[in-house]
């Protein structure tokens, strides 16, 4: 672990709460605009120190730890490693992008639409940078008023309903997370995740504190069939709102699988994983053929999210370096493209006020560069080789054909399937005549726009041509991840039900389907 | 040789240039642009093949390696282009003819609106093409394949203001696709199980680990297999190359007939290796295309827009190329894609021209008698038809799939089945080339002619027409000279097929048969459809129907795939897994309505409440 001197996490976290002060005092509209604009800027280069970060470490770096109640074991504890490296880096990123994208669309309540996006960003920084458990929860728990905030004040016509039901649903997950803290607490006496993740805990124990934080994390994945609140929420959620909502938040709860559920409760994840796997087939195929049907275009984009994250989680429960590369990868793409989806989506309401896909039609004729861009970030999504999207998902499907063929032949639907939704939706777009007079009068992408889908089209191929160096940076953490974690688990500890000698290597997901996991669970009783 | 990575490097930066100036760049720049930057890839390719023959590289390959790609736990991927004789043959192809069809683009697209999209889209379509036949491992041969594929999606949905081109377009896309998972699955299987994507690597190692006939070399086999077959628009995924032709012709000259559909062919003879190792998925291939090449064949003759039977006549033509494949002649198959790509283009920018000249009209029955008014139209049209006929002698198609015809019998693998399907389909592809040229060239004019072609669309004709003439003299029968100076190249990297024991005695009957066979079917053409012609014999009214559409395969995949496909798509549109949640929701909202209603403020019922709940209890003491 390396300490940093420059507190530069916890500028990150503090530096838009303090442009969030400096934003009360701004009188108009363009002013607040500018301001954020500029804060967004800042943020982003005050970020630009973590390049520093050492590639060829794979423990915690710029930690900065001070005791905050020291009876309590609560401390102020933060640090990143190359998981968290990555997901910091997207979310300051996305920020600027964020108040472009809304410059023209939001148009009430200004100030406060800027002061609820920098407190998001605050948040995500510090759920990815939370270190002490606690401060985690607090972070994690901080990122839902904002996002409420933004559905239910700046949202579409049912947002009243969007915003209660991404709340209550979140929310609930929430607290069987906090259960669970409290549980380890309890037994490891503190909330420092490192020292946690370094004791052994009983199988039965792991058992219920690995389903407490699962369900938490499936609901934020979402994974299948805990996603319906995120179609709605998607759909009334303002542009800027979709964009964080799909790059970042939904990447918390993958997070937490890789930086909690394996390290924490190793066994039980090897115990669960057929059933992880099972979920995460049907989220890819399930999200897959309900994005087909689709007729509005958030919608279509949010459920192929829910197989995006399939992807995420599949590669995670298949405890292998190329797997969770592959999903580390996919995770910070689908922020990529997704973000520019929607961005595109929002881009198109300003013009037609409408998300359906029947009403914006034949557009290659009139906006040929919003279609280059719709097209280009389409392809990305639907996995085009040369796209960042082929790199993460090639490498799942490495790792789950390495593991198990009749699993990889069961996803591989869901790469079709991916294929047909997205290409339907661009033929939609871009063929045709537009269903109206109006569409042949509105005004291909300006300056603004071109700026804000410019970097995200280069990262697109540039991840996709040369992955190498992001790749580098997730490589040495994980290669410790998984070691920590299969000397873990191949440890033995529990003969109940870990067959002996299926360690990391010899995992065997054939005869562990979903029935016989729920009579294990019986006996274990 | 160090240049070869500016081959495909040249239409890339031609179709940045596109891209990026769009709309500031005057016409006649973009078109300069377009195809300059084809002939320069042209005149590099020529280059390293004049490098190549004259410094033989060691092992007779060259390899050039550009960046690291990917490299992750133990998967290391370079983007490095690979060279030798089969490479060169296919970017001599891909460049020479991808070239005279720019110049002609010139020409026929002068007038659309999207002419700089147009060569945009070219240009990439040649830069993936080349990076499919250059790439030295599997996912770079698969980046190109790819990206052929969305090439060939944007140029037949080229004219967007109509749906229906839009449609075609992502039937093309969609069930190439098909093909395209499956060959990227057999990419993860190759990987899991020889522990590299390197082409050359992985045939060593496959050779190394499986013993022939083993499951798992079947299995890869078949899944590469899979691939080719959609993107070669054979059985069963043929259904979406008739459909290409919405596209605008020179794209359906360069893509849908003179390259990417030979792709499945290349992709093939490339790992040649991984095939011999499965014996039984060859056996398929040859089946695959000899059932291809009669059904295509069938369907051609009843066609009436111009291009579509040029569409099915490619699906059968490829269908020869598999056969070869199949039977284990390598070069032959490579020695047919190549003639193929001549006279198949030739014969497509003469339909262009055709149809450029009419304004538009690609009905047969609606043109006739232009042999006068489109004189160079018409002459090296009946070169290329000459040449797909395989008229004996002097023609490039004679020679190339009579080699096809005596291989399927000749080789240890082909036999006499193989060789009279061939043989029937000589004879049919004579008929439906004859019947095309009659019906289009000769008898009353039907629709008067507008634009006859200008220089830059006459030029490529004469040069194609050239080569579809002359090209087949690379490699003649051992009756007719033995040059052997096209699979001798070939023979460096691709196996020689072999004569199975007693059958050379044949050769020179079997080839007469097949001579005769495509002489018998332009004489049937002649009598059947000339307009001097006496008999008019028709087909039966369904079968013709039958054919027509392309022997029912299109309803049959609706009614088994597409519709059951939607269907199920929009039964669960609303995401009936939500209705749990909304019950959720309703349980709390009437839970919360009934309690309220207790607290109504009456004091009666309060009392009365009171009441039963006291005798309640009362009763609970008593009874328990």
């Amino acid at each position: 672990m390396m300490e940093s001197s420059w507190p530069i996490l916890t500028i990150l976290i503090f530096f838009p709460l303090l442009a969030c002060l400096a934003l009360v005092f701004v009188k108009t509209d363009h002013g607040a605009r500018v301001l954020t604009l500029a804060a967004g800027i800042i943020e982003l280069l005050l970020a630009m120190p973590l390049l520093h970060f050492d590639l060829a470490s794979g423990g915690y770096q710029f930690v900065e730890k001070k005791d905050w109640m020291p009876d309590w074991g609560l401390s102020y504890y933060l640090g990143i490693d190359g998981i968290s490296f990555l997901m910091v880096l997207l979310t300051v990123a996305l920020l600027p992008l964020c108040v472009l994208c809304s410059w023209t669309y939001i148009s009430k309540r200004v100030k406060e639409f800027h002061i609820s996006l920098l407190l998001m960003v605050a948040a995500c920084v510090g759920v990815f940078s939370a270190l002490d458990f606690i401060l985690f929860y607090i972070f994690w728990e901080a990122m839902l008023v904002p996002m409420f905030l933004l559905i239910a004040v700046w949202g579409g016509p049912d947002r009243r309903y969007a915003s209660l039901k991404f709340f209550l649903y979140t929310l609930a997950g929430s607290t069987l997370l906090l259960v669970a803290i409290i549980a380890l607490y309890w037994t490891g006496h503190t909330f420092s995740i490192p020292e946690l993740a370094q004791k052994n805990y009983s199988f039965n124990f792991q058992i219920w504190v690995f389903l407490a934080m699962a369900i938490a994390f499936a609901i934020k994945v979402p994974m299948f069939p805990f996603h319906t609140w995120l179609p709605a929420a998607h759909v009334e959620a303002p542009t800027a709102g979709s964009v964080l909502l799909a790059s970042v938040l939904l990447k918390m709860g993958a997070y937490g699988f890789l930086r909690l559920c394996l390290p924490l409760t190793p066994q039980a994840s090897v115990y669960f994983a057929p059933m992880m796997i099972f979920i995460s087939i049907c989220s890819i195929l399930y999200g897959g053929f309900v994005a087909l049907g689709q007729k509005d275009m958030k919608k279509l984009i949010a459920y192929s999210s829910v197989a995006h994250m399939g992807f995420v989680t599949m590669g995670i429960f298949l405890f292998s370096l190329r797997g969770i590369e592959g999903a580390l990868m996919v995770m910070l793409n689908h922020g990529i493209t997704t973000g520019g989806l929607f961005m595109l989506v929002g881009a198109i309401y300003e013009r037609s006020h409408s998300r359906e896909i029947s009403e914006n039609l034949g557009l290659g004729k009139y906006l040929p560069a919003y279609m280059f861009f719709f097209g280009l970030f389409a392809l990305s999504s639907l996995g085009f080789p040369g796209t960042n999207s082929f790199v993460g998902e090639a490498l799942v499907l490495i790792g789950v054909f390495a593991k198990n063929g009749w699993v990889g032949a069961a996803i591989i639907p869901g790469v079709m399937l991916g294929a047909a939704y997205m290409l339907r939706l661009t033929q939609k777009l871009a063929w045709g005549e537009p269903p109206s007079a109006k569409g042949k009068s509105w005004k291909d992408l300006n300056f603004r726009e071109w700026a804000y889908f410019t970097p995200l089209a280069v990262f697109v191929f540039y991840i996709g041509l040369a992955p190498g160096l992001t790749l580098r940076a997730i490589d040495p953490t994980l290669k410790e991840l998984l070691h920590t974690f299969s000397a873990k688990t191949a440890r033995k500890a529990v003969t109940m039900v870990m067959e002996p000698e299926k360690g990391l290597a010899g995992q065997n997901f054939e005869t562990k389907l979903q029935p016989a996991v729920d009579e294990r669970i019986g006996e274990s009783r | 040789m160090e240049l070869l990575w500016l081959i495909p490097a040249w239409p890339l930066l031609g179709f940045l240039i596109l891209t990026c100036l769009a709309a500031r760049l005057p016409r006649i720049m973009a078109g300069s642009v377009g195809v300059g930057s084809v002939g320069a890839a042209a005149l590099t390719a020529l280059l390293m093949a004049w490098d190549f023959l004259k410094h033989q590289p060691g092992r007779n390959a060259f390899t050039q390696h550009l960046w690291t790609w990917l490299d992750v736990a133990g998967l290391h991927l370079e983007i490095a282009f690979y060279l030798d004789a089969l490479t060169l043959v296919m970017i001599i192809v891909i460049t020479g003819v991808g070239f005279f069809i720019h110049l002609y683009s010139l020409g026929y697209m002068a007038h659309d609106q999207g002419y700089t999209r147009f060569f945009a889209y070219m240009n990439l379509f040649v830069a993936a093409m080349l990076v499919l036949v250059l790439a030295d491992n599997l996912p770079l041969l698969y980046l190109g394949w790819e990206g052929v594929g969305l090439c060939s999606y944007l140029l037949i949905g080229f004219w967007y203001t109509d749906p229906a081109n839009g449609y075609a377009a992502r039937k093309a896309f969609v069930v190439t696709r098909v093909g395209d998972t499956a060959m990227a699955v057999g990419l993860f299987v190759l990987y899991n199980q020889l522990g590299t994507l390197q082409i050359q690597e992985v045939m060593q190692r496959a050779a190394a680990a499986w013993p022939a006939g083993s499951t798992m070399a079947l299995l890869t086999a078949l899944l590469l297999l899979g691939g080719a077959v959609g993107k070669s628009a054979q059985l069963p995924l043929q259904t979406w190359l008739p459909d290409a032709m919405a596209g605008p012709t020179p794209v359906s000259a360069l893509i849908h007939a003179a390259t990417m559909v030979t792709a499945g062919v290349y992709l093939i003879a490339r790992t040649h290796g991984l095939f011999l190792l499965a014996p039984t998925a060859l056996t398929i291939t040859a089946v695959i295309g000899a059932a291809t090449l009669l059904l295509a064949g069938f369907s051609a003759l009843v066609q009436q827009d111009i291009k579509r039977v040029l569409a099915y006549s490619t699906i059968s033509q490829l269908g020869y190329m598999f056969l070869a494949l199949g039977v284990g002649a390598w070069s032959a198959a490579i020695f047919h894609l190549f003639t193929h790509a001549f006279f198949k283009a030739l014969l497509f920018l003469g339909a262009g021209a055709v149809i450029h000249a009419l304004g538009g009209e690609q009905d047969m029955s609606r043109m006739g008698g232009l042999k006068q008014k489109l004189p160079l139209t018409f002459w090296t049209f009946l070169a290329g038809a000459a040449s797909l006929a395989a008229l004996p002698l002097v023609t490039a198609g004679f020679y190339s799939k009579d080699l096809i015809i005596w291989q399927a019998f000749a080789s240890p693998r082909g036999g006499l089945g193989f060789w009279f399907m061939a043989v029937a389909g000589a004879l049919l592809t004579a008929l439906y080339t004859f019947r095309m040229v009659l019906l289009t060239f000769t008898g009353p004019a039907r629709t008067p002619v507008h634009h006859p072609p200008g220089l830059v669309m006459r030029l490529p004709l004469l040069v194609l027409a050239f080569l579809s003439l002359t090209a087949g003299f690379l490699e003649t029968p051992h009756s007719l000279g033995h040059m052997r100076v096209f699979s001798g190249w070939l023979h460096t990297c691709l196996p020689e097929a072999g004569l199975a024991a007693g059958r050379e005695a044949y050769e020179i009957l079997f080839e007469l048969l097949a001579g005769l066979a495509a002489l018998c079917g332009i004489f049937g053409a002649l009598r059947l459809y000339h307009p001097l012609a006496k008999s008019r014999y028709s087909l039966p009214e369904s079968l013709r129907q039958y054919w027509i559409k392309g022997w029912g395969f299109d309803s049959l995949y609706d009614r088994l795939v597409v519709r059951p496909y939607i269907h199920l798509a929009q039964f669960n549109k609303n995401d009936f897994l939500d209705l749990f949640f909304v019950f959720l929701a309703w349980l709390a909202k009437t839970g919360h309505q009934t309690l309220a209603a207790t607290q109504n403020g009456r004091l009666r019922s309060y009392a009365w409440g009171l009441g039963l709940g006291a005798a309640a209890i009362a009763a609970m003491v008593v009874l328990l």
